[in-house]
């Protein structure tokens, strides 16, 4: 082997370092250092205080934003499990041809790769106080009036978190429901297994890592997030997201930073747990 | 395919998809609809006649800020981060081909770039930023911030592409005296096309999309999610509709002119090995 043939790794591996070092693992350990500096209103000053950590974990308010948070990871994660697991199971064991799979799967990746932003503002038609979903519900008489919880209210933040990620929980659990071996689920139909138990006993065993990857996905993007807990709500509701983004609005940067240090923190725990649980090695 | 009989689960299961696209594109359709909006209708339903006005609105910069000077800095930006995205994913691809001192660590902290969640990646570079003295933009920071974004899904890619890549086509061609850059450029790359492809168009419309990791890398320039997101405060008339059908109609042009690069590639290759 040439010395030239064993560098090769490494070169082809330098861009990629260098871009996650300096935009990725320096920024992290800058918010850690900026995190014990202390500030005024017009400015940050380096320091080592760690009263920035006080007012975060010794404040009611922040431990309140947490459990809302929680609340909706819980919520969106639930609905995105049960929706993305069944619409995987559709695309990879009810369509008969590839070509089908493929489109079909396309049809649902497409809105994934349009902005977010307006994916959020196209609810105002349907959910507004004069949207389609109150007229067509006055209008049959089930309700007197329009319905006033639909826009700007917890609920519509759940509704667009689903809405915009549940593609994250059905192309991984697509992926390990397309590898499963056919022959398994034949040799458990011709051992006299019903529907129920072939899929409780081979398919969801089989298609944990895929269910663990999407979980760990839906729950990062949930637990930071802040534009679709701003907007959706009006402003009516908190997350640990929309309290950092208030911090840096105010330009209070040590406090945003030791908040997204105990995100960063309480996300990696919940990662690990997941990663404990399922095996998801063999997936990547 | 396994041959199943079509019961009712089937019926019942393919019900439940068609929900879920009707879920999916329904209110993007509602919003297509209601950019045609007449010149005094507002933001919900019913039309007040039809008309262009609110797509002819969007020009004039007095009436919705800067949508030229955004667009063309997040194109600009899209193109950058889709070049480096391709070319930084096949190297990283290439490279776990081989075992090499750190490649543990470098593929955490690729997976860690998918998992910290973007206000932190955005506050720790606008943070780096200000403590070095240096001034954000959207083409150092914002597009440092996209790529954090943007590699760990085109690695993952490559991964699943030379996962199933089989050696014995590089060693055939090494055999036959192939030097390595010929290996590559002549076998590896042609067969590899088709995917890249797909690398380039998540790079692009991730980047083209992003909010969060944006918000504090900008610099003084918004990009135009930043820019639709400031109308969505104070724009109260369907102009805002009018810019989501031009930029998700944008979006759907890219992906198409993606999808049918891929056809076309692969349906040559199919027609050469025929021949």
């Amino acid at each position: 082997m040439t010395i030239a043939h064993r560098a090769a790794p490494y070169l082809q591996a330098l861009p990629l370092t260098l871009i996650l070092g300096v935009f990725l693992v320096v920024p992290i350990a800058v918010i850690v250092m900026v995190s014990f500096w202390d500030y005024d209103s017009i400015r940050i000053y380096p320091d080592f205080v760690t009263f920035n950590y006080e007012e975060t974990l010794l404040s009611w308010v922040t431990w309140k934003t947490y459990l809302n948070t929680l609340k909706f990871t819980a919520i969106v994660w639930a609905i995105t499990l049960f929706v993305g697991f069944w619409v995987a199971y559709f695309l990879a064991f009810h369509v008969r041809t590839a070509t089908m799979q493929t489109v079909l799967f396309l049809v649902c990746t497409v809105p994934f790769l349009t902005s977010n932003i307006i994916r959020m503002i196209s609810w105002i038609p349907f959910l507004g106080r004069n949207g389609l979903l109150n007229t067509a519900l006055v209008d049959a008489g089930i309700v007197p009036q329009p319905l006033e919880f639909l826009l700007f209210s917890e609920f519509a933040v759940v509704l667009a978190m689903v809405h915009l990620y549940t593609l994250f929980m059905v192309t991984p659990i697509f992926n390990t429901l397309m590898r499963i071996d056919r022959s398994l689920i034949e040799a458990a139909r011709d051992a006299g297994a019903s529907g129920f138990q072939i899929l409780t006993n081979v398919i969801l065993p089989l298609a944990k890592p895929g269910i663990a990857i999407g979980s760990i996905f839906v729950v990062t993007l949930v637990m930071g997030d802040f534009i679709t807990v701003r907007f959706m709500s009006g402003g009516q509701s908190a997350s640990v997201g929309l309290m950092m983004a208030n911090q840096i609005s105010l330009l209070q940067y040590p406090a945003a930073a030791a908040n997204a240090v105990v995100l960063l923190a309480v996300v990696l725990m919940i990662v690990a747990g997941i990663v404990r649980l399922v095996d998801i090695r063999k997936e990547l | 395919m396994t041959s199943e009989k079509r019961g009712f689960g089937h019926y019942v299961l393919a019900a439940f998809f068609g929900l879920f696209v009707l879920f999916l594109y329904g209110p993007l359709s509602t919003i297509l609809i209601l950019s045609f909006q007449g010149p005094d209708g507002g933001l919900t339903f019913p039309m007040n006649g039809v008309s262009t006005r609110w797509f002819a609105n969007l020009f004039e910069t007095q009436a919705v800020g800067d949508f030229g000077g955004s667009f063309t800095r997040s194109f600009l930006l899209g193109l950058m981060v889709m070049i480096t995205t391709v070319v930084v994913s096949l190297l990283g691809g290439l490279a776990f081909r081989r075992r090499f001192v750190g490649s543990t660590a470098l593929f955490y902290v690729t997976i860690a770039s998918l998992v910290v969640p973007s206000i932190l990646v955005s506050l720790g570079i606008g943070l780096l930023f200000q403590v070095t003295g240096l001034r954000p933009a959207w083409y150092t920071s914002g597009f440092g911030a996209h790529l954090t974004w943007t590699l760990p899904f085109g690695l993952l890619i490559m991964f699943a592409v030379f996962n199933r890549f089989s050696p014995a086509y590089e060693e055939a061609a090494r055999d036959l005296g192939a030097s390595p850059w010929q290996t590559f450029a002549h076998v590896v790359l042609p067969m590899i096309t088709p995917p890249l492809v797909g690398v380039g168009l998540f790079g692009f419309t991730l980047s083209y999309d992003e909010f969060a990791r944006t918000l504090m890398t900008s610099g003084s320039f918004n990009t135009l999610p930043l820019e639709i997101y400031g109308m969505t405060t104070n724009v109260t008339t369907p102009v805002l509709y009018a810019l989501g059908t031009v930029t998700t109609a944008f979006s759907f042009a890219i992906i198409l002119t993606a999808l049918i690069a891929i056809a076309i590639i692969n349906r040559r290759r199919l027609m050469a090995s025929g021949a």
